[in-house]
């Protein structure tokens, strides 16, 4: 089954973060994906650019409208991803509370809804 | 009026809290409707915050909430359509309870309803959570947390349990002499599954995993008090206060992680593991020698440090070989290859984690990875070290224990005659 782990942080924390924690984290980050990637379970992961990179698209009564920045006005914003392929829903969430998006934010779990069973 | 119904509040909580499971084992061993003794019993505990700051507390608060509990069952049981089953329950319910004896000692079913939280018709993945729910009223989305599954499912899958406790007429019985031990080995396991995830919040950060790992101490001294003579059940007990006795010190004040070998056992609860090693040496007396009698016994000879400076390393690897040989756990045989490095060096070691190599149930396992490294690095094998580092590192979810590691891999690293062999894998 494949779930969505979107990992939800708050980035000014990470900016506050020294040269030296920052690629600490990074190297978590690295070592996590290399043991999805191990267990054979990785279909895919990205990270993406922080929230001022956003722009929201939007067709209301047939206008199209464009704004500068993330859909929601949350302090958590998602910063990346990391879709799996695995048994279950727990084993879902024993990867995602190995994720540090975990310990420095939220991983949002979801399942793809199978074309097959829509 | 409001410190008064404060205190009346704290009392009636106590009340409930000690003797939660007393109570809902009494209302539901004939019955065996346990999800309805849950309710009975909440809806008694919200009459008596009502009635209590107005009345007074009763003498015997157990017994007054048992008779509000019982008039509710009573109620419910008339409710539903009237069948045989539901007219005989109607009967136990309504008889007059003459002795007032019989009111204030209220009869210990607690140890059938363990018993039957860990039937073999009750599915192994749920009987430690039940036991939770049921025994010590947890609510879901706690035991939820503790076990890593979503709070929905784990409320689902604690109704169907206790449906078929109902359904099938799961007995509150403990098991006859020939059945005793294996149905007992169920229950300690869910004890000790309770256990250890619990101990997966040394710092005590989190009150409800705190509380769990003590809530399984509660249950093995419960268990040991019924059936004082099983030597599993002591060997249990023993094993988790004796690493209960460590938990301070696996914490350094910053907050840091401080692996065993690294503890001061001048930190270390000398108290407790005194009474773990009288559990054990009552355990020893029976002659019998189970999984948790042998695990305790690896604990006694690791608290030795305390004494003598170093632990007992070659009666540790003795007793991992027993287990592998009992068990044949994949985890057993780690540990063992960790004793072995100690006890006839790093290279014998090694070998023996390089006959795990091809186990599939190691292969996501942080400890096995972190033990490789450790003996990878401490023979010179900086490169492969640095490999299984971050294998162990991108398995752990403990942010405390994944930064030891990542230290550790760096520390080794520095080292290294190849700078930057820690290479971020985008």
């Amino acid at each position: 089954m494949e779930f969505l782990l979107m990992l939800y942080a708050d980035h000014s924390q990470f900016e506050k973060l020294s040269q030296a924690q920052a690629s600490e984290a990074m190297a978590a980050y690295g070592a996590y994906t290399g043991a999805l990637q191990n267990a054979g379970v990785l279909r895919g992961s990205n990270r993406l650019r922080p929230t001022p990179t956003a722009t929201t698209v939007r067709v209301k009564a047939g206008k199209t409208e464009v704004l500068n920045g993330p859909y929601a006005e949350t302090r958590e914003q998602l910063g990346g991803y990391y879709l799996i392929d695995v048994a279950d829903l727990d084993a879902a969430l024993t990867w995602a509370a190995r994720c540090p998006g975990a310990s420095h934010g939220i991983v949002e779990v979801r399942p793809v809804w199978p074309r097959s069973d829509m | 009026m409001t410190k008064h119904w404060l205190e009346t509040a704290r009392t009636a909580e106590m009340s409930a809290r000690a003797s939660y499971g007393k109570l809902i084992a009494f209302l539901s061993a004939r019955t065996r409707d346990v999800a309805g003794a849950e309710d009975a019993l909440s809806e008694a505990f919200a009459a008596a915050l009502a009635e209590w700051p107005v009345r007074g507390v009763p003498d015997s608060p157990d017994a007054w909430l048992l008779t509000v509990a019982r008039r509710r069952l009573v109620d419910a049981a008339r409710r539903r359509r009237l069948d045989e089953a539901t007219s005989e329950q109607l009967q136990w319910l309504t008889e007059p309870w003459t002795d007032d004896d019989e009111l204030l000692a209220i009869p210990d079913r607690r140890l059938g309803l363990l018993f039957a939280c860990a039937h073999p018709g009750i599915e192994a993945g749920v009987r430690a959570p039940l036991m939770l729910q049921v025994v010590l009223g947890f609510d879901a989305a706690t035991i939820a947390s503790a076990f890593l599954v979503a709070p929905a499912t784990m409320g689902q899958r604690l109704a169907r349990a206790k449906a078929k406790i109902r359904q099938a007429g799961i007995a509150f019985e403990v098991p006859e002499r020939d059945a005793l031990n294996e149905r007992l080995d169920a229950v300690l396991d869910a004890i000790y599954t309770a256990y250890a995830e619990g101990w997966s919040d040394p710092q005590g950060v989190d009150p409800h995993r705190r509380n769990l790992a003590e809530e399984a101490i509660w249950l093995g001294r419960l268990i040991t008090s019924l059936l004082p003579d099983q030597s599993e059940a002591l060997g249990l007990l023993s094993l988790m206060l004796h690493t209960h006795a460590r938990r301070e010190a696996r914490r350094a004040p910053s907050g840091h992680y401080v692996p065993l070998a690294e503890q001061d056992p001048a930190q270390w609860d000398l108290v407790m593991i005194d009474e773990a090693e009288a559990l054990l040496a009552r355990a020893n007396r029976t002659g019998a020698s189970g999984r948790y009698h042998l695990e305790a016994a690896v604990q006694s000879a690791h608290a030795v440090r305390a004494r003598a400076g170093r632990a007992d390393w070659a009666a540790i690897e003795r007793l991992y070989d027993a287990l592998c040989v009992l068990t044949g756990s994949p985890v057993a045989a780690l540990n063992r290859a960790v004793a072995v490095a100690e006890t006839r060096g790093l290279a014998a070691g090694l070998s023996a984690l390089d006959a795990l190599a091809a186990d599939e149930r190691l292969q996501n396992y942080q400890p096995y990875w972190a033990a490789r490294a450790d003996l990878l690095a401490r023979s010179g094998a900086l490169e492969a070290a640095g490999r299984a580092y971050e294998r162990a590192i991108g398995l752990e979810s403990d942010p405390a224990v994944r930064d030891f590691l990542q230290q550790r891999a760096k520390h080794h690293c520095a080292n290294a005659v190849r700078p930057g062999c820690l290479r971020y894998r985008g």
